[in-house]
């Protein structure tokens, strides 16, 4: 796979491996096959493709029924119209049953940048962590996309995947050892934890180049497990790098990333917490470049704030 | 089985146990649930095959879409033995298989929650679908209300039944012309719903949802490569004469002198 890629395509890599065994997996769109990155399934299992025209409600409703027969549906659209329209068919058609359903969000964030803040979902994370019996996964990049499919597959009952229009370098190894429901811990520091999910954490990646060379030793831990969340592994994170955590995501910080990791402090003592995140508002159209420097969502703005963080 | 004397009792009875029921729980749905006794007694007493029983994966299914109707549903249930008879008085009560709306994780036997409205019928294509898709047997009948209809995502699945050619799917609408609050034709009218079906290019019946003839009739068409619908002309409320056709019977509980009185008109006596 190329080295640089969004997390989009290496999902769809990783579930047309993985189908190659299972023919009970099944892949639903949209007709956005080529914006989810479900094109790969179609091209690789036409059969197993089902295209339910532009009703992301039915969508969902049809693979409850999927599933209610034997099938491990996968279904895809742009985050904001899976996530946002069809929430309630996921709530009451997949969740309160439990049924064994796969939704995948693609372009979570604001990197469908030219399209618009009607595009650019900031709330899903949000709403799906919401959901009772729902897990939510999500990868850091394409590499652990391909994993994340895998692990998707495995667990019994409904999954959100969020996925990323954004290519990234890959940070990750396709031979990495996947543990479900617990933190990634990508790299120890003394002085701070930068707590990290999807694309972001790539971006804090980077950030600890800045940060060495301003002297500065972070750990980095990354979440591709949102729900169930890790509390104990965070805490031990956040303890091992003196109590100052930095909490990055590419969503609205309401309800999203920076609440879970709060949430699961709050009984700490001697905790400084601070956050890169989209601040409760919408996106809105621009170059990508110029759209996450205009919404802090840069290596750049990831160092200062940790280096702000040191100084407290 | 379709002794015509063997059916109507079969009807009338299920009327009895849905009004005990919920006269126990204190809430319910008696109009929907009377106005689709008769389309239930055909369905799971003759035409659905339910194989070796509620585990069988190759038997029908039916979805109870308009899920407010389900006390009616129970009583079938437990009368054919997919669910516990005993939990009969635990309608809407904490711990009953038997919730206020269905809920297939509690309730064996029940092929789907549903109570969110169009839900059902999206769900019931996907099954449709599912068997297809894997050569299997297995036919799927799904019931919607009229008032139902009005949500987008049945249209979303009318699309979808046909765009697929599910000829093993039977949509049976309870057409009682009644919804909560109001007559369907004043709220948000559905007429035609016969020529909307056929514009969907489903395979259309239109019948009379009380006359076990009729019912047979539509249901033992078979229509290579379309999905098939049964518009079934109801009255909500069917089988008591003061309920018959009031908008009122949606939600609420016969009281007083009403209660001897409907079990008087259903062939039964109130506690017994």
């Amino acid at each position: 796979m190329a080295n640089k890629e969004a997390t989009r395509f290496g999902f769809y890599e990783g579930l047309v491996e993985l189908a190659k065994d299972h023919p009970e997996i099944y892949c639903l769109d949209a007709d956005l096959a080529k914006t989810t990155g479900s094109v790969a399934f179609q091209k690789a299992f036409p059969e197993r493709y089902i295209d339910v025209g532009i009703a992301e409600q039915n969508m969902v409703g049809i693979s409850a029924g999927l599933s209610k027969v034997g099938l491990v549906p996968f279904c895809a659209s742009m985050a904001v119209f899976v996530a946002g329209r069809a929430f309630e068919i996921i709530r009451n058609g997949v969740c309160y049953s439990r049924l064994n359903v796969k939704i995948v969000g693609s372009h979570g964030g604001i990197t469908a940048a030219g399209d618009g803040g009607s595009h650019q979902c900031v709330e899903d994370i949000g709403i799906m962590r919401s959901l009772p019996n729902m897990t939510v996964l999500q990868p850091c990049d394409s590499n652990q996309a391909r994993l994340i499919a895998k692990l998707a597959y495995e667990i019994k009952g409904p999954v959100y995947v969020r996925t990323s229009r954004e290519p990234m370098e890959n940070i990750t190894s396709l031979d990495d050892k996947l543990e479900f429901g617990k933190v990634q811990v990508l790299s120890e520091g003394k002085d701070l934890c930068i707590i990290a999910s999807g694309m972001m954490t790539c971006l804090a990646h980077q950030a600890l180049e800045i940060l060495k060379e301003n002297g500065i030793k972070a750990s980095l831990v990354n979440i591709h497990t949102i729900k169930p969340f890790d509390r104990d592994g965070v805490v031990a994170a956040v303890r091992k790098a003196g109590g100052r955590v930095l909490v990055c995501e590419e969503s609205n910080m309401v309800c999203g990333l920076t609440e879970a990791v709060a949430s699961s402090l709050v009984e700490e003592d001697g905790i400084r917490i601070s956050h890169v995140a989209i601040e409760d508002r919408f996106g809105q159209s621009g170059a990508t470049g110029e759209l996450l420097e205009a919404y802090g969502i840069t290596k750049e703005n990831i160092a200062a704030k940790a280096m702000e963080l040191c100084r407290r | 089985m379709r002794d015509p004397d063997f059916l109507e009792n079969k009807a009338r009875q299920l009327r009895i146990d849905t009004l005990d029921m919920i006269l126990k729980a204190g809430s319910g749905h008696v109009g929907g649930s009377f106005s689709i006794a008769e389309l239930l007694v055909a369905l799971y007493y003759d035409k659905m095959n339910l194989g070796k029983g509620a585990s069988d994966p190759d038997r029908d299914r039916f979805v109870l879409s308009k899920g407010h109707a389900n006390p009616i549903l129970y009583a079938v249930l437990m009368d054919i033995g997919f669910a516990p008879k005993e939990a009969k008085d635990t309608l809407r009560r904490y711990g009953s298989p038997f919730q206020g709306h269905p809920d297939s994780t509690k309730c064996p036997g029940l092929d789907c929650s549903t109570g969110s409205l169009g839900q059902g019928l999206s769900i019931a294509t996907g099954m449709a679908l599912g068997l297809k898709k894997q050569g299997r047997p297995g036919h799927v009948y799904v019931i919607t209300g009229d008032g139902e209809l009005q949500e987008g995502i049945c249209w979303e699945a009318f699309m979808a039944a046909n765009a697929f050619k599910l000829d093993n799917l039977t949509v049976i609408i309870d057409r009682n012309r009644l919804q909560l609050s109001a007559p369907t034709e004043v709220t948000n009218p559905l007429d035609s719903i016969e020529d909307k079906l056929r514009s969907f290019n489903f395979a259309v019946d239109s019948i009379d949802g009380h006359d076990f003839e009729q019912i047979f009739g539509a249901l033992d068409k078979k229509y290579e490569g379309k999905p098939h619908c049964i518009v079934a002309n109801t009255i909500k409320g069917m089988g008591v004469s003061f309920m018959e056709n009031g908008v009122k019977w949606h939600g609420a509980l016969p009281a007083g002198d009403e209660i001897a009185e409907a079990y008087r008109e259903l062939g039964a006596s109130y506690g017994k």
